[in-house]
């Protein structure tokens, strides 16, 4: 017996901008921010507060009397970054630090430049180093520099922030989030997505209920158990449900109207959802007998991509009772 | 209202990676048998699951809902998830014991924190205004608070290497931990800056893991095991989430959440400190003595899973109950690089 084959797995890059409003106190800041500026927050306690918060953190008070503050000031703490991460404001080592301001009694977590941690201490002081395209959001402060020393070189920050129309309030701020993981697929989908490659489709059944599902479970949903023994199906099964797509959207491959269904494959206990093509989608019904449509074999990968779609085979349909119980 | 005991407790191995899945089925079905089988419950007596999961962990959207695959979730079944460590799950979980609605609850936590940046990752749990658009990574922030406490001469970095040393120590007679092994402390502190002031025995490791507990009414637990760990308080707080407002030196929310409960007589103390310094705040908030035991299992230094250690924490404390080692534990769960939301519990032998 060979050893088990180790799980498929595949980078995936997750990436989206988050849009927020930022309502009037965090907007006052990032306003100033643009005319590079630095504006803090009152508290109850008379504490300024930069960043400036929107409730007292004594009181929880709303909070609205602003406040100028020098755009320097000295460091609070620190900790020294020596392989800097994507998306953070250098590129080569630096510090994260606290600084408080002259003129705030908190301090704002951001970025040193200071070459080396010898080149840093508690007390130091600092100056902002403002971007040089400042759009209304807390990258507008590019990092902090030693204020006593001259401006360093610019590294390449990623662009933080979408642009604004010159003139326009900053309402909301926009940040662009990217991730990277290595995802895995279970043992179980591994095989299955193995299989296609071959153009083979296997399910597995559940050792409990006996259910055949395609794709194969990590556990059944029944159960809770692992799916288990394989069973290879055929490319041949009915159509449960479907929708006729008539809208357009982003991304998509197929012009409108095309119909999206869920496919029972002959011996499956769970339908999984396909295209129908290779009718008019006004004749596509429940029950409607099909066979998949399998890319040439040269296109064949470990994706379901490799069936391009289910045609119609022409077989008079399923009565509905036989697969009522799979809706 | 119903007093609430942990029956059972069991933990996934904390490893530095697993080739399983996100969504935590594989790690999650072997130690639902675990439960089950200490307990001799079976799915179909419990009353209400709950889950600590993330999906920045997972990197996809709704990711706790492929694990409720792992509990065989046919015919339906009560349910809830938490976005936080477990041990928040826990507090829902107790909630619902304590109306009255259900005699049992099974809560459990995974996450897969080796298949992102986890300490990038971890950005993103800060304010989303001024603090995770700069990216600041976990451990640079920790770096931070650790660094006020060294220069204010709270601590040095021999009294972190020696929280680091003793942990590996006790984590020698746990199983699933991570790690575990004698170190000297002259050694670690020869060890170069990961992120000065820290260096890597003071950063809690990469983990992969998953933890359940199973939780039951007083007259119900009795039934179940021979000594239930009554949970006899379980409170929590926060902070300002503005990093620059507060004394990151101290931690107020821990010592409010420890100040509403009965901490005299606690034996042993699991704390979820993921940074050496973070103890010794967690400690001094708490109050806990010399005479307090703390973190017999190794702790989150020795094996930190995310959105399950919290949880496991509780289980570790409550563990020692139902093993009759201990009368009366403390458990620690926290969320946030440097403590911002903290819950503490109190077990104790049903008397
Ligand atoms: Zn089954």
């Amino acid at each position: 017996m060979s050893a088990p084959e180790l799980p498929l797995s595949a980078p995936l890059n997750v990436g989206f901008d988050y849009t927020r409003s930022v309502g009037p106190v965090l907007g006052r800041f990032v306003n100033a921010l643009r005319e590079r500026r630095v504006e803090g927050v009152r508290g109850s306690d008379g504490r300024v507060h930069v960043p400036p918060l929107e409730y007292d953190p004594v009181t929880a008070e709303a909070l609205s009397e602003f406040v100028p503050v020098a755009s320097e000031g000295e460091i609070v703490s620190w900790s020294w970054i020596a392989e800097p991460l994507d998306g953070q404001p250098l590129s080569r080592p630096f510090a994260w630090a606290l600084v408080k301001l002259d003129g705030a009694d908190t301090s704002i977590l951001h970025a040193v430049d200071a070459g080396s941690p010898s080149g840093i201490h508690t007390g130091q002081r600092v100056r902002i180093r403002w971007a040089e395209e400042t759009v209304g959001h807390i990258r507008d402060i590019a990092y902090f520099v030693p204020a006593d020393g001259s401006d360093t070189e610019p590294t390449e920050a990623p662009p933080p922030v979408a642009k604004r129309e010159d003139g326009a309030p900053v309402s909301v701020v926009i940040t662009p989030i990217h991730l990277k993981y290595e995802h895995s697929a279970s043992p179980e989908e591994s095989r299955y997505l193995r299989g296609l490659a071959e153009g083979k489709l296997i399910g597995q059944r559940c050792p409990s209920c006996e259910k055949v599902y395609i794709p194969p479970r990590g556990a059944c949903p029944t159960d809770g158990v692992p799916t288990t023994d394989e069973v290879e199906l055929p490319d041949t099964g009915i159509v449960t449900t479907f929708c006729i797509v008539n809208v357009p959207f982003l991304g998509q491959k197929i012009k409108p109207p095309y119909v999206a269904a869920y496919i029972l494959l002959d011996g499956a206990d769970i339908a999984f959802l396909h295209l129908v093509l290779g009718c008019d989608a006004a004749d596509v019904r429940m029950g409607m007998r099909v066979r998949a449509a399998w890319k040439p074999r040269d296109e064949w990968w470990t994706s379901l991509e490799n069936i391009g779609h289910f045609a119609p085979t022409g077989e008079p349909d399923a009565p509905y009772e036989s697969f009522a119980h799979h809706l | 209202m119903p007093d609430v005991a942990v029956v059972g407790f069991a933990q996934a191995p904390n490893v530095r990676s697993t080739p399983g899945t996100t969504n935590g089925v594989e790690m999650l079905v072997p130690i639902f048998a675990e439960v089950f089988e200490r307990t001799g419950l079976s799915k179909e007596d419990i009353g209400f699951w709950c889950s600590g999961s993330s999906d920045y962990l997972a990197g996809r959207a709704f990711s706790f809902i492929a694990a409720v695959d792992a509990i065989g979730a046919f015919p339906p079944i009560h349910e809830s998830h938490v976005e936080m460590d477990a041990a928040w799950a826990l507090y829902e979980a107790w909630l619902k014991i304590r109306m009255g609605e259900v005699e049992t609850a099974l809560v459990y936590g995974f996450g897969k924190s080796s298949a992102g940046q986890l300490r990038r990752v971890l950005a993103l749990q800060m304010d989303p205004y001024v603090v995770a658009p700069l990216w600041p990574d976990s451990v640079s922030v920790a770096g931070i608070q650790a660094r006020l406490g060294l220069e204010a001469g709270l601590w040095s970095e021999k009294d972190l290497a020696e929280v680091a040393a003793r942990s590996r120590a006790d984590a020698a007679s746990n199983p699933a931990a991570q790690f575990s092994g004698t170190a000297e402390v002259a050694d670690l502190l020869d060890a170069p800056y990961f992120a000065d002031p820290l260096r890597a025995h003071d950063i809690a490791p990469v983990t992969d893991g998953a933890a359940v507990l199973v939780l039951a009414s007083a007259e119900r637990a009795a039934d179940l095991v021979d000594s239930p760990a009554m949970i006899t308080g379980i409170e929590h707080r926060v902070d300002s989430p503005s990093l620059g407002v507060r004394d990151l030196t101290r931690s107020p929310s821990t010592a409010a959440a420890g100040r509403a409960l009965d901490l005299d007589g606690v034996e042993l103390a699991e704390l979820h400190a993921p940074f050496t310094h973070q103890e010794l705040i967690l400690r001094d908030a708490l109050g806990l003595g010399e005479q307090v035991r703390i973190n017999p299992s190794g702790g989150v230094l020795t094996g930190n899973p995310m959105f399950s250690a919290g949880l496991a924490r509780i289980g570790e404390a409550a563990s020692r109950i139902l093993d009759g080692s201990a009368r009366k534990t403390l458990a620690h769960a926290t969320s946030g690089p440097v403590l911002q939301q903290n819950l503490v519990a109190t077990l104790e032998v049903l008397s």
